[in-house]
């Protein structure tokens, strides 16, 4: 009996730990998760720690220093370029572990290892579209060139070494919430990244909405709700530099008309996630001529999803060979916008559509056989092995046909319920290719002709790279591999019964469009058509945002001695060019005879507004509200028919129909007897504009900040790790592209002159760790505008009162 | 009193170290050990075992929350809903520490027992 006491006391303990060490649902461990030695308090870093260290790590060919600024900007100088890529994948490890893993997993579709089966869907959709197919592509593609071998290896050895030494205590605070651990890095998960970016970039397409409108609406009405050009259009190439043989003679397949144009047809498919479509961006260059220095700038804000930790990692690498400033990617190696001692470079997507469906059919279920060019071919199949989270493995078993990986079929429609067609996607990003050799050209680039050379690499995502160097170039291609296309093709999802409506070929590179040095003293791009598309032999899609590319221009032409200050309030215009060409013709037409009191006060409003999407004005507000209302009433008695979701015709479509003609025919409302007219559709909507902009005025939220809403959500849409409400100026139509969650996450200048002077900013902060004072230091001055200078720094500034803290490596 | 002053601080010392070597439930080995070796009765051992961990949880803790201006407290204090209360999260990180410690005290004392039962009449404070 002695052993009662003992036995229940050791019982309580132990089922303690038991109870404290278990997750609970999503809660995590808390004996282990509250630990102040083991648990979150780990992750809560001093504000003022000093990150000095002395390091030995096996690997590393030379000794090395990293020195580390007032802004935690890393300032890496190696003995040679693999070190290089050795540290820059130690650092990014370092700093942004688990963003850099977790979105491995969300590319690789392995979410569901995380969160169980609510994620299975999103990791099918992955699967089956072949992300991991091509990654694996990616990596042979990548260790076949010694380079790109070297660069890869050296990063995954770089992360590994970091990974390995990592302390349970030190793990990344996600890792503890969520409950898991971090695998060793490979040349696949860099791959895995580099796709999640082809995805992000050029994975965007609406092939199943057209296909669905086109059916229901008939061609005719389809293609004058989508026509292929624009009234007011300025492409990226205004002077088309090229002698325009094309090497490709695309031809639409006889009897195209009827089979695929005309066609009616029903999906039932539906992504389910998209890409966003506004992932566009802004990048210019003004030559010496036009600048106050007489030296080149360049300027590039990409626009992509804002999350926490940034998708945006800042660092300058530095070696006898390279010497690199710019904001890199974690979980790759290299530099994707930045500049080196002889030039500058930036991106902006191209947006060309390079994602097809085909409709296939199978012999039966099994999928073993399809039908292609009058006879049975075997398909071939890849299993995809999805573990789920305290569940059983789930084996996907994906079909390939010559077009690629059977996407949706009777056992996947995505987030509808039954599908019973099959439909074989063609995706650009399934080819293999070499992009890490484009972004290291870039890196070493010492004039126009490096940058032509390594550009040559980059297939996908297609991208208007732009060029400024010290010796006075400008220049900037829409570069990609791209297919070429005839006319409307891929817009639909296609017959996959023979090979007439393959992609006929990739258009040759030396035919994409550029120019170099042009005569107007500037070059631009902000992902509108990269030349006029009547003149292009090929077809390059409808998609296409116009107003921010009309207005940089514009700008830019009138703009001379232009001076640092000069681009950066550029960058941060709150001009809506759009509400320019669109306020005076709703103004005329709304009948103000009839106003109320309430609606005249918004009418005022609307009529004062100086065009500024401002956080605190409400012009900007009600415009939005009334144009999204006027499309509603145009276009909903047409679209109403085709089902959910409402796949609107662009902005453009619509005030360039009304602009040019009063009577533009879907204007008038088809399901009653009269005819609307202009002014009847305009005031309509905005009496019901004036009614929404009432309720959101009473709620405190017609500012447009307030509206518009910006927020940046942590990766793993964790509340307290994300920033909500940030008020700020900006959107969608203005050079300073700000929506919800999306804008520009990088803003970058670079002067060219003999000492670079560049300026720039990013949404976000250079650590990872929402316990650190630097996880989002830079947001409160990102959202007002504000820019850190850039900081070339050279070895012999060691000293310098910006290094912070130095990190020493030698080898072990 | 000097005893459990001691035993108090002997737990948190070695609790502090066991921390350092081990996962976070060598806290309840180290009062389990402390309590096997100071002789005390078992209330004031769980007493001892609980105060030891708490009083190391809520120092390290509030040590570690005040280097770090509350950043990731404030954060943590959101995810597990406690209204952002940062004094109410060190409460509960020591509390859950002090009583797998406490409960672990006791077993020690009780282990000692057995192998050197007390003389009556009991150990007198």
């Amino acid at each position: 009996m002695k052993f009662v006491p003992l036995l229940i006391s050791s019982f309580i303990t132990i089922l303690l730990i038991i109870v404290f060490n278990s997750r609970w649902g999503s809660a995590p461990p808390f004996g282990e998760f509250l630990s102040p030695q083991h648990g979150f308090w780990q992750n809560a870093e001093p504000v003022d720690k000093d990150f000095s260290q002395d390091l030995q790590l096996s690997g590393l060919k030379d000794p090395a220093e990293i020195f580390l600024d007032d802004r935690l900007i890393p300032h890496v100088f190696a003995g040679n370029e693999d070190d290089a890529y050795f540290i820059q994948g130690y650092l990014h490890a370092k700093f942004r572990l688990w963003q850099m893993e977790f979105q491995t997993y969300a590319a690789a579709g392995r979410i569901s290892e995380l969160i169980g089966p609510k994620a299975l869907n999103f990791d099918r959709e992955k699967r089956r579209l072949g992300m991991v197919y091509a990654a694996e592509k990616t990596v042979a593609e990548m260790e076949k060139d010694p380079v790109s071998k070297a660069e890869a290896d050296s990063y995954t050895a770089g992360v590994n070494a970091y990974i390995s030494r990592l302390k349970e205590s030190e793990l990344p605070i996600e890792y503890k919430l969520i409950g898991y651990k971090p695998e060793l890095w490979s040349n696949l998960k860099s791959a895995l990244l580099l796709k999640y970016m082809s995805l992000d970039l050029a994975g965007f397409e609406t092939d199943f909405e057209f296909t669905n409108l086109r059916s229901t609406l008939g061609y005719a009405t389809y293609n004058k709700m989508f026509p292929m050009s624009q009234d007011s259009l300025d492409p990226i190439i205004s002077v088309d530099t090229l002698t325009r043989i094309p090497g490709i003679r695309v031809k639409a397949p006889a009897g195209s008309d009827s089979v695929y144009l005309q066609k009616i047809d029903t999906i039932n498919v539906k992504a389910v996630t998209k890409p966003d479509k506004d992932n566009g961006s802004n990048n210019w260059a003004v030559s010496g001529i036009k600048t106050k220095s007489g030296s080149p700038i360049l300027c590039n804000d990409p626009h992509l999803g804002l999350n926490l930790p940034s998708l945006w990692y800042e660092m300058q690498v530095s070696c006898p060979s390279m010497n690199f400033y710019g904001v890199t990617l974690p979980g790759s190696p290299g530099v994707v916008i930045g500049f080196n001692d002889s030039c500058a470079f930036g991106l902006t997507n191209a947006g060309r559509d390079v994602r097809d469906y085909y409709e296939i059919t199978f012999k039966d279920d099994s999928r073993k056989e399809y039908w292609y060019n009058g006879q049975w071919v075997p398909s071939d199949f890849r299993f995809e092995h999805i573990k789920l989270k305290d569940s059983v493995e789930y084996i996907d078993t994906v079909a390939f046909t010559i077009f690629g990986p059977v996407m949706y079929d009777k056992s996947f429609s995505g987030s509808r319920k039954t599908n019973n067609k099959y439909y074989s996607v063609r995706w650009k990003g399934n080819d293999a290719g070499n992009e890490l050799l484009a972004f290291s050209g870039l890196a070493h680039a010492r004039n126009y002709m490096d940058y032509k050379e390594a550009i040559k690499f980059l297939h996908t995502p297609g991208q208007n790279v732009v060029f400024a160097c010290k010796n006075g170039d400008i220049a900037i291609t829409a570069q990609g591999e791209f297919p070429a296309k005839w006319k409307r093709q891929g817009e639909f999802v296609m017959p996959g019964t023979d090979s007439s409506y393959m992609w006929q070929g990739m258009i040759p590179q030396s035919e994409n469009p550029y120019i170099y040095n042009p005569e107007r003293g500037f070059v631009s791009s902000a992902n509108q058509y990269p030349v006029n598309p009547i003149s292009s032999p090929y077809y390059l899609g409808i998609d296409y945002p116009i107003y921010r590319g009309l207005i940089i221009n514009r700008y830019l032409s009138q703009l001379t001695e232009i001076g640092i200050e000069d681009m950066m309030k550029l960058q941060l215009d709150t001009y809506n060019p759009f509400a320019g060409m669109a306020r005076p013709i709703l103004l005329k037409n709304i009948d103000s005879s009839g106003l109320s009191d309430d609606e005249l006060k918004y009418y005022e409003t609307l009529k004062d507004w100086d065009l500024h999407y401002e956080a605190e004005g409400k012009g900007a507000s009600i415009f939005n509200i009334l144009w999204d209302s006027l499309k509603v009433i145009v276009w909903n008695d047409e679209l109403g028919k085709a089902g959910t979701p409402i796949l609107y015709p662009y902005n453009s479509t619509l005030l360039e129909g009304i602009l040019r003609d009063s009577a533009y025919e879907f204007l008038d409302n088809i399901n009653t007897p009269e005819k609307e007219t202009l002014k009847q559709d305009v005031t309509l909507a905005f009496h019901k504009a004036a009614a929404t902009c009432k309720q959101l005025d009473h709620d405190g939220k017609l500012n447009w900040g307030k509206l518009k809403g910006t927020r940046i959500e942590h990766l793993a849409k964790i509340d307290p790790f994300s920033r909500m409400d940030i008020d700020n100026d900006g959107g969608e139509f203005a050079i300073n592209a700000e929506k919800k969650d999306h804008g520009p996450s990088w803003r970058m200048i670079v002067q060219l002159t003999k000492n670079t002077e560049a300026y720039g900013i990013y949404a976000g902060g250079q650590s990872g760790n929402p316990g650190s004072l630097y996880y989002d230091n830079f947001v409160d001055n990102w959202a007002n505008g504000k820019y850190y200078p850039l900081w070339m720094m050279e070895k012999s500034e060691e000293t310098d009162k910006r290094v912070k803290a130095i990190i020493r490596i030698t080898k072990l | 009193m000097l005893k459990y002053i001691l035993s108090i601080m002997v737990t948190a010392l070695l609790a502090f170290v066991a921390g350092l070597y081990m996962p976070w439930w060598g806290i309840a080995l180290a009062a389990f050990l402390v309590s096997a070796a100071i002789p005390q009765k078992p209330a004031f051992s769980f007493l001892s075992g609980f105060l030891g961990v708490f009083l190391l949880w809520e120092v390290l803790a509030w040590w570690i929350d005040n280097k770090n201006n509350g950043i990731l407290s404030q954060k943590i204090a959101t995810v597990i809903p406690l209204g952002g209360s940062t004094v109410l999260l060190i409460v509960i990180t020591s509390i859950i520490g002090a009583l797998v410690a406490g409960f672990g005290a006791l077993a020690g004392t009780y282990m000692r027992r057995l192998i050197y039962p007390p003389t009556l009449p009991a150990e007198t404070i």
